[in-house]
């Protein structure tokens, strides 16, 4: 269903293979997108911006790279970007009252690499205001709809992407993750998110939140569309200082490594009872398959796991407090009115332009960050991040990869979880630890609970990330969750 | 204020009630044992890289003050500073 079939429901390899065959042009492809996305995307509020213009433009250059055989691996194909990643040219809003009206001088380097292997771009997604938000409900231009169901949040921060390429909006949409914000929406909406080792994607261009924590990655239907772009996007770049210089495999040719002989950790703190009973029994179904195939199961323990949220709740903002700083009302973004002098206009630049989620992760970062609350906080907090990122090294001197629930529940309603901030945070309780110590994780659809989608993530060691889009690859031979969309958008 | 945020009256009580929610939340770490534990400032244990220290950007800056609020000649307008 994914390599034939409706423009729509085919998956990156499928159209790619349709434009080769000459079943449809690159225009047509994209004409066909953005129609939907006309459609069908007011409703979901899940664009920020299209780009039609641009995109037929970029389609109909496409074409002739096809028929004159100048085609790069991505020619023709649709990509979105989460309004995070800059684009020249086109405004970057990072889902910010402060950003409104922003137009970034210069592409962000993933931007820039998928666009030069041939990618059409034909909108950017909506968000979590910077990022900081696991509903899509602090956005600045309203929450994003869940195509299972729209009352219901499709996760976020990356949601607007997630339910993109759940409706067969696109088949593809870069996201961010800085605590789970790839894989997350991904298990919430049905789709496969992959959230690369940090460093593995640059993250020049990406506005940023946590920058010990902050990798770019994808939102796609199968691991290998993931695989496809995560090719394109990987690779050491000078222009991010934390750009890792460690070589980029093929990773669709890795696809094909069996599961058979692979060693996959059981975390036994990931099954306790802040895990939905149903979305436990989805897991240990995909497990069980794995095992089938031949994988082994080994129960293993990260002891200090659970403290994973609240060292984050101390890092992230700490970190966002630093870099949101630059927001000041002087060289670019909202200003206040007539301000009364530099301070007024500092102050109410950065109050009126913020939303409430974003101006109190500032505060406890400010506040984890100031004179005699550092040690206490900020530095403790560092210290148990490196215990955290131990228990993971230890595991996987005896696993290959770590199994388990991507979120605790199955989607939850608009609305819900909005008056406790920490209820929030929770639904990030078994992704964080990834971004802590830095690891490749990647969410799959391992099935339904009550109607909606279910993620199992896998998780590997640096730079393992064959290995877990291999392992996610042959689960998605397996089974056809994937292929089964919400019916309002079939 | 250190923050250089300003709160509207209306904000305030919320703000304070969900701040120390998050700070009675984050407490728990302190009952972490960590005394021969390294602080973990990169997820690779990596230090930063450094460049040449050469100039690789070509002038833009009429470009790239497009998305001022306030310029003049080429600078950045603010409320004056000094008196």
């Amino acid at each position: 269903m994914t390599t034939s079939g409706a423009i729509h429901q085919r998956s990156l390899r499928g159209l790619s293979d349709g434009l080769s065959q000459g079943e449809f042009s690159c225009r047509e492809l994209t004409e066909a997108l953005l129609s939907r996305i006309e459609s069908y995307g007011p409703a979901l509020n899940a664009f920020i911006t299209v780009t039609a213009d641009a995109a037929l433009l970029q389609a109909d250059r496409a074409d002739k790279d096809r028929a004159s055989g100048k085609s790069g691996p991505l020619t023709g194909l649709p990509i979105v970007h989460k309004d995070l990643f800059c684009t020249r040219g086109v405004r970057t809003t990072c889902g910010s009252n402060i950003l409104g009206g922003f137009v970034s001088p210069y592409d962000a380097t993933v931007v820039e690499r998928l666009a030069e292997a041939g990618a059409v771009m034909l909108g950017k997604t909506n968000m979590d205001e910077f990022a900081m938000g696991s509903s899509n409900e602090t956005s600045f231009y309203g929450a994003v709809s869940n195509p299972w169901n729209k009352r219901l949040s499709p996760g976020g921060s990356s949601g607007g992407s997630a339910a993109a390429v759940a409706a067969r909006l696109v088949p593809a949409a870069t996201g961010t993750d800085t605590g789970g914000s790839i894989r997350q929406p991904a298990a919430l909406t049905g789709t496969v998110g992959l959230k690369p080792t940090y460093g593995r994607v640059s993250r020049y261009g990406m506005v940023a939140f946590a920058s010990s924590l902050d990798q770019a990655g994808v939102i796609t239907r199968t691991a290998e569309d993931a695989a496809m772009l995560l090719g394109v996007m990987a690779g050491f770049d000078e222009r991010d200082s934390t750009s890792v210089n460690h070589p980029v495999p093929d990773y669709v040719a890795g696809l094909s490594k069996p599961v058979k002989g692979l060693k996959v950790g059981i975390v036994r703190q990931h099954f306790d009872e802040g895990l939905d009973a149903v979305c436990a029994a989805r897991v240990r179904e995909s497990l069980a398959a794995l095992e089938e195939a031949g994988a082994s199961l080994v129960e293993i323990d990260l002891p200090n796991i659970g403290l994973s949220v609240p060292t984050y709740y101390v890092v992230a903002p700490a970190e966002c407090s630093s870099n949101l700083s630059r927001f000041d009302g002087v060289r670019f973004g909202h200003r206040c009115d007539d301000p009364e002098d530099l301070l007024d206009l500092y102050c109410r630049s950065r109050g009126e332009g913020f939303g409430a989620e974003v101006k109190r992760r500032i505060m406890t970062g400010t506040y984890v960050l100031s004179a005699g609350y550092y040690d206490a906080y900020y530095l403790k907090a560092q210290k148990v991040r490196q215990l955290i990122s131990r228990d993971f090294k230890n595991a996987f001197e005896k696993v290959d990869v770590i199994a388990g629930p991507t979120a605790p529940t199955t989607a939850f309603a608009i609305g819900e979880k909005t008056d406790d901030p920490i209820t929030m945070y929770l639904n990030d309780i078994y992704t964080i630890g990834a971004n802590l110590a830095g690891l490749p994780g990647i969410s799959v659809p391992c099935g339904f609970a009550d109607g909606l989608p279910v993620g199992l993530q896998l998780v590997g060691p640096h730079f393992a990330e064959e290995t877990i889009l291999a392992c996610a690859h042959q689960y998605q031979q397996l089974t056809s969750w994937h292929d089964e969309g919400p019916e309002e958008f079939a | 204020m250190l923050a250089r945020l300003l709160l509207e009256d209306g904000e305030v009580d919320d703000v304070v009630d969900k701040l120390s929610r998050i700070v009675d939340f984050v407490d728990q770490l302190q009952a972490v044992a960590t005394d021969d534990v390294l602080p973990m400032a990169h997820p690779l244990n990596m230090s930063q890289r450094f460049r040449d220290d050469a100039v690789t950007e070509t002038d833009q800056r009429d470009f790239v003050q497009e998305n001022a609020p306030s310029t003049e000649r080429g600078y950045y307008l603010v409320p004056k500073v000094i008196e």
